[in-house]
């Protein structure tokens, strides 16, 4: 049989920059295929080009052994190819029978929708795929892993038998990813081809039956998963010898920097999200703080950065209680911090990258001179952090939104880093940026910690944990309740102690 | 770099540019349509315009619409919607009438205490909108509107009355307004500076003395926006609050002020008339402040684009009188013309912001193909 997909030789370049060079994929009807590599190795011109969005500068496209040429997605959906886009395209006011409908509408006379075809039709692609949703729920009121099986059915309502889910794990909780294997599984056995972009390697490995890996817009090779390790995929994706955090000889001085004692949030009522926490992170030392999310790791942030007003207990920074400030004033005081969120909490994405180097740090010279903002102390800045963080750009007057989620990472960072802070807050500083950026980004809080940085580490990657900290702690319902050496731990007894499990206690 | 620089340039000017002449296409048409002839009316239009006096009048038009536009632009740039220009310039112009007619004062005082009156009522009352917004989640929107409601058919409509110049034919010329400001309260025509350049204006017509103030405001507001660490929190705040405020900008504290700035502003655009007359008037030029928005949306928040958004503006308006004198065109054509350029102009604002992000994107992904930008 003719595989479902192959392309030949696919090339597409862009001003400047070559996003597919000469690539070969070849997917066999019915299996589950993972595209693999970094951001920017071209995987999503390679499913905008398959999907009809973009036309490629050469190289061929055989859908079922015929050769095609694309020009729309409204062509790719009539030869059975839907895609999943990773931003969901719903809208929240109407219901989820009304998304899918939306314009693929059954008609009746008189211009009339029918409403009726529309759900059995629906009823028919969920019990024919084992998709279970409620035709007549708002999307407003949908969960995140609800929204996005609307996403599918919406594909698969329109004839699709061939489904791209651009990184479909990118948005959704562990539990929620499991709930989407196993559909996607289900879909496999009714016969559906599957394309499915990521870069977190246990789920490709999990889920995939074959994976191709991307690096700097080419094929790096096709591998099954029962023959490679997720080190040998990273290791393929960045194409040499994968980082491994590791902190190195201890630097802890017995210098206190940050001192939180018996802080307390109370939300919603009398529900105390932070409860009773108390914390010391000394110069030179990074403490890593382990938990499933959702368990007051936010909050304790925001409370110490001085977005949120803690209701009970202190804050001190260098010997200067601070609990009630403003996050200026911390900021002021030599406070860093790398936000969880980039794109909501880090960058003015519409704003040079210049003036981002200043966000934080613009009353702060050489930002600025009093009132003046100084623009030539603040591109001297980012040109150096630029070089120094190794920040890919063509300079800086370009806008945020322009770099990829890596680079923008590093700007952060190294926005961090040259203010000189005293203590820097690192919430999730590596999520969903590639393994290069994420290597660069250990590095620079290993070498600022040798010089005297106290960090307060926040991460769901219990291996950075595990790699970065001189000390963990563990945070379940708003209290710390373990703290461990990183030396005498596996992932595995950290996520025990995360879910309550090595405490004795039942998780919630 | 001059390559580069003079790209930006060109990107930044073929919206405007573009806008235009497509206003100018579809005006035609409409003008073909209704069975008028389009070079003759523009032909009128341009002709007249070219008269000294001609621009006068158009400067005294830009100067509320200029003001009324650097409000709205303030708003703007904190990402707040200030529909009460209208209200908080009218509620300004009444209460400045009103309190300049009961003091005597030396002339530059008398002028200078006028102005800041009006400056601080319409600042009290567009930052009262903010201190709702923040304090109890009102939408500026609605909170403005409804304030323009009170002013326009509430304070104004009474005090009109309340302050109405006593002896029926007073020195108002028999027309109901309020009290009228000393000579010393008012500022001068600057006819003698635009005689400078060029000669003598006829036909009784007066340059406004607001204009000098209108630039100053214009100068101002670039300088605080664009080279104080101020004016950077604000734009910052308005690009992204929550962002702003991980970067130590409050976000409420920044509604607050920048509702005030925006209404400290409003307050000046019915100084044009109250310098001009010295009275606030039964019926005062409105709609400044509806129009102020179109002008801001226009001139793209920026102080210098704001400024020509009001030229065009002032001009159409200006013409509008011509063309109804010559019967070349209706005058409604410059309405239709006017919503045709800011239609056109949004468009053409987004089409050449997607291009330059595209350009960006590109030039960034080419950045990161070729390397690290150091040895690290």
């Amino acid at each position: 049989m003719a595989p479902a997909i192959e392309l030949t030789g696919i090339t597409k370049r862009f001003p400047g920059v070559v996003a597919n060079d000469d690539i070969n994929l070849e997917v066999a009807e019915g299996e589950i295929h993972a595209i693999c590599g970094e951001n920017g190795a071209g995987k999503s011109t390679l499913m905008k080009i398959l999907y009809g969005m973009q036309p490629p500068d050469s190289g061929t496209i055989k859908i079922q052994g015929q050769e095609v040429e694309l020009h729309s997605p409204a062509q790719a959906i009539e030869l059975g190819i839907g895609m999943v886009h990773q931003h969901f395209m719903l809208a929240d006011q109407l219901t989820v029978l009304e998304n899918v409908i939306l314009g693929a509408e059954p008609m009746r006379s008189f211009g009339r929708i029918d409403f009726e075809a529309g759900r059995e039709h629906l009823d028919e692609v969920g019990r024919a795929y084992g998709l279970d949703i409620n035709a007549d729920d708002l999307v407003e009121t949908l969960e995140v892993g609800e929204r996005q099986r609307v996403e599918i059915i919406k594909v698969l309502y329109r004839g699709a038998k061939i489904l791209i889910l651009d990184e479909p794990t990118a948005v959704l909780v562990p539990q929620e990813v499991d709930e989407l294997f196993r559909n996607i599984r289900e879909l496999k056995a009714s016969g559906t081809t599957i394309l499915f972009i990521d870069h977190k390697l246990d789920e490709v490995l999990e889920i995939a039956d074959t994976i191709t890996v991307l690096r700097q817009g080419r094929t790096v090779g096709t591998v099954k998963p029962d023959q490679v390790t997720a080190h040998d995929l990273a290791e393929m994706m960045i194409g040499s010898e994968l980082p491994v955090p590791d902190a190195g000889a201890s630097t802890v001085t017995d210098e206190i920097a940050l001192e939180i004692a018996g802080l307390r949030v109370i939300r919603e009522g009398d529900r105390a999200v932070v409860d009773d926490v108390s914390l010391r992170v000394h110069r030179g030392e990074i403490i890593g703080i382990a938990g499933v999310e959702g368990n007051g790791q936010a909050e304790l942030v925001n409370a110490i950065v001085g977005i949120d007003d803690p209701d009970e207990g202190s804050i001190t920074l260098l010997g200067q209680e601070i609990t009630h400030q403003s996050v200026r004033h911390r900021r002021e005081m030599g406070l860093g911090y790398v936000p969880q969120d980039r794109h909501r909490d880090g960058l003015l994405l519409g704003f040079t990258l210049w003036e981002n180097t200043a966000l934080g740090h613009q009353t702060e010279e050489p930002y600025s001179r009093g009132p003046w903002l100084s623009r030539g102390g603040m591109r001297d800045r980012a040109s150096r952090i630029k070089t120094d963080f190794d920040v890919r750009t063509p300079n800086i007057e370009v806008s945020a939104h322009a770099l990829s989620g890596g680079n923008q990472q590093k700007l952060i960072v190294g926005r961090e880093m040259v203010a000189g802070p005293s203590v820097l807050i690192a919430n999730h500083p590596t999520r969903g940026i590639d393994v290069g950026a994420q290597a660069a980004v250990w590095d620079d809080i290993r070498e600022a910690r040798s010089q005297g940085l106290a960090t307060l580490l926040v991460s769901a990657d219990l291996d950075e944990l595990i790699g970065l900290s001189d000390t963990i702690v563990v945070m379940l319902r708003g209290r710390l309740v373990a703290r461990l050496d990183p030396n005498e731990i596996t992932p595995r007894d950290l996520g025990a102690y995360m879910t309550g499990a090595a405490l004795g206690t039942e998780a919630p | 770099m001059t390559d580069r620089l003079s790209h930006r340039v060109l990107l930044a000017s073929a919206a405007p540019v573009a806008a235009v002449v497509i206003a100018v296409v579809l005006s035609s048409i409409v003008l073909l349509i209704s069975g008028s002839n389009p070079l003759a009316a523009y032909w009128d239009m341009v002709e007249h315009a070219s008269k000294l006096e001609t621009q006068v009048d158009i400067l005294n038009r830009a100067t509320p619409l200029y003001l009324s536009g650097v409000a709205a632009a303030i708003g703007f740039r904190m990402n707040l919607f200030n529909i009460g220009v209208e209200g908080q310039y009218l509620l300004a112009f009444i209460v400045a009438a009103h309190l300049g007619a009961q003091v005597e004062l030396p002339s530059v005082l008398h002028v200078a205490f006028i102005l800041v009156v009006a400056m601080a009522v319409g600042g009290a009352f567009s930052g009262a909108a903010g201190v709702l917004k923040v304090t109890r989640g009102v939408n500026e929107v609605i909170s403005t509107i409804m304030l323009n409601a009170v002013v326009i058919s509430g304070l104004a409509a009474w005090w009109i009355v309340e302050w109405q110049a006593g002896g029926e034919i007073s020195a108002t010329g028999g027309r109901v307004g309020t009290e009228p400001i000393a000579e010393s309260g008012l500022l001068p025509d600057i006819n003698g500076l635009l005689e400078l350049f060029t000669r003598e204006v006829g036909q009784g017509k007066k340059l406004t003395g607001v204009l000098i103030v209108a630039l100053v405001v214009g100068i101002v507001y670039h300088v605080i926006l664009n080279r104080t660490v101020f004016g950077f929190d604000l734009r910052s705040s308005g690009a992204n609050p929550t962002a702003s405020h991980v970067g130590g900008i409050p976000p409420k504290r920044m509604v607050v002020i920048a509702m005030t700035l925006s209404g400290v502003v409003a307050g000046l655009v019915g100084m044009t008339e109250l310098m001009d007359t010295g009275y606030y008037p039964s019926n005062p030029i409105s709609l400044l402040g509806f129009t102020g928005i179109a002008v801001a949306l226009l001139g793209r928040n920026h102080p210098a684009g704001v400024a020509v958004a009001a030229l065009v503006f002032a001009f159409l308006d200006v013409s509008s009188g011509i063309l109804q004198i010559s019967g070349a065109a209706s005058r409604e054509i410059v309405e239709i013309m006017k919503g045709v350029i800011i239609l056109t102009a949004v468009i053409a604002y987004e089409v050449v912001r997607r291009i330059r992000e595209r350009e960006e994107a590109a030039a960034a992904a080419a950045a990161m193909a070729a390397g690290p930008a150091a040895d690290s």
